[in-house]
């Protein structure tokens, strides 16, 4: 029957918090690649070959159909056939990274598709190169109409890192995970574990809320 | 081992992987779309009470992570007495994480029905559960479509996460014979296929056509 035992929680209760700041890293990390991953597959969408654009279409389409459990193990496992031997932790970023940028650059495409034709055919007429046009005229007007998206996909990213423990990531599921093992106690890690989540997630989400109504005031949306 | 003997050898698990994957899929998202239909209406009632405890259950499933939730129901609610068996864990973790997602699908789409509807309901003298049923759900319904497509995709890769708790499905069986023949692009590579195609050529168009189907008989289209 039940009974939770609170020695019992303060002694695994140490353990679990430095393994949810391996969580956050992960996910900090994770969410670095598909940053900036995502947006070279939103750019790489918008080349003149539409047989190229097609294809990487399709390859996003693919990443993002597929379970991420299954990528871990597929990065992780293949990797070294290959003769590239990938520690967890690199295999897990890669794989969730990722797995991220293919949402993110559809962040990025409505962004972008979101910036008026006249801030392009300006850019044209003072001759900026292509370059220039997207660092300095696009993608910091695509930017804020993406940020909410971006945001979502932040918390997105922190609540999969758990997934990660099947290849031996040592996060906050895979520290719950032994000491259940360990202990025969499941209770009270795995309990702790959901609370540890709902403690971060929960206000990272409403601060973001509160980002997104900041930011549609300032641009004026609202 | 070339990849026609391979799949000479292991198709028939892969097969019966398949087919766990996609009967799971159907139980989970039956389950899901109940389950978000009610927890979206709590969440518009006027008693107070009934729209915080669907908003509790909404925010703790979103809260937290799905493999959290599966392990919580697979291996702590026995200890309150209620064993699951790892099939019946596996759906329901789904179900309910997919339906609070869907909760808010489904309670974005009532609140944008035309406020005119409303209220010409109300001039017909409707009564309320009349007004929900036979005005504002189905046009709600037309609205929500879309995005509960995503949210199949997203419930199909979800379930792959059973095989945590061994539900022999498609990624249990990848892994399994991952593990005994060591030919990971092989049983991985295949699966992310099948995955995919369910997703792109199964899942996608029969959302696609519930949506015109929806549509016509609307008489919107």
């Amino acid at each position: 029957m039940l009974n939770w035992d609170w020695d019992f929680t303060w002694t695994i209760l140490p353990r679990l918090l430095s393994a949810t700041v391996n969580t956050i890293l992960a996910a900090g990390l994770g969410y670095a690649i598909a940053v900036v991953l995502g947006l070279v597959l939103a750019l790489l969408q918008r080349t003149r070959s539409p047989i190229f654009t097609a294809s990487v279409r399709e390859i996003i389409e693919f990443v993002r159909s597929t379970p991420l459990v299954l990528q871990v193990f597929f990065v992780f496992y293949v990797a070294p056939q290959f003769g590239i031997t990938l520690s967890p932790w690199v295999a897990g970023m890669l794989s969730i990274g990722v797995h991220y940028a293919a949402y993110l650059s559809e962040v990025y495409r409505g962004g972008i598709d979101s910036v008026p034709k006249g801030q392009w055919e300006a850019a044209t007429s003072l001759n900026l190169s292509t370059t220039r046009t997207y660092f300095r005229i696009v993608i910091p007007q695509a930017l804020p109409p993406s940020l909410a998206g971006m945001g979502n996909y932040l918390v997105g990213i922190f609540k999969d890192t758990p997934i990660l423990s099947v290849i031996g990531v040592a996060e906050l599921m895979h520290a719950a995970n032994s000491i259940g093992a360990e202990t025969y106690r499941f209770l009270e890690p795995y309990t702790l574990v959901g609370i540890i989540f709902l403690a971060i997630s929960l206000p990272t989400a409403a601060l973001i809320r509160a980002f997104e109504g900041w930011m549609r005031r300032k641009l004026g949306l609202t | 081992m070339s990849y026609f003997e391979f799949i000479s050898q292991y198709g028939e698990r892969i097969l019966s992987g398949t087919l766990i994957t996609i009967i799971l899929t159907i139980i989970a998202a039956a389950l899901a779309v109940s389950i978000a239909l009610i927890a979206g209406l709590m969440r518009l009632s006027p008693n107070r009470f009934v729209r915080s405890v669907a908003a509790v259950y909404v925010e703790i499933f979103r809260g937290t992570s799905l493999l959290v939730q599966l392990y919580w129901i697979f291996f702590v609610l026995p200890l309150f007495g209620f064993t699951l068996e790892k099939f019946t864990a596996g759906f329901i973790a789904v179900g309910l994480n997919l339906g609070a997602y869907g909760s808010e699908l489904v309670r974005g789409a009532i609140l944008s029905v035309a406020r005119g509807q409303w209220e010409a309901a109300l001039a017909l003298n409707m009564s309320g559960v009349q007004r929900m049923r036979r005005i504002i759900l189905p046009q709600a319904l037309l609205i929500m479509l879309p995005p509960w497509g995503n949210l199949m995709i997203e419930l199909l890769k979800s379930t792959a996460l059973v095989a945590l708790i061994a539900v022999a499905d498609l990624t249990f069986q990848a892994k399994q014979i991952n593990s005994s023949t060591f030919l990971s692009a092989q049983s991985f590579g295949t699966a992310l296929i099948i995955y995919y195609v369910v997703a792109r050529f199964l899942i996608t168009p029969s959302m696609r056509w519930l949506e015109r189907f929806m549509a016509r008989k609307m008489g919107e289209a």
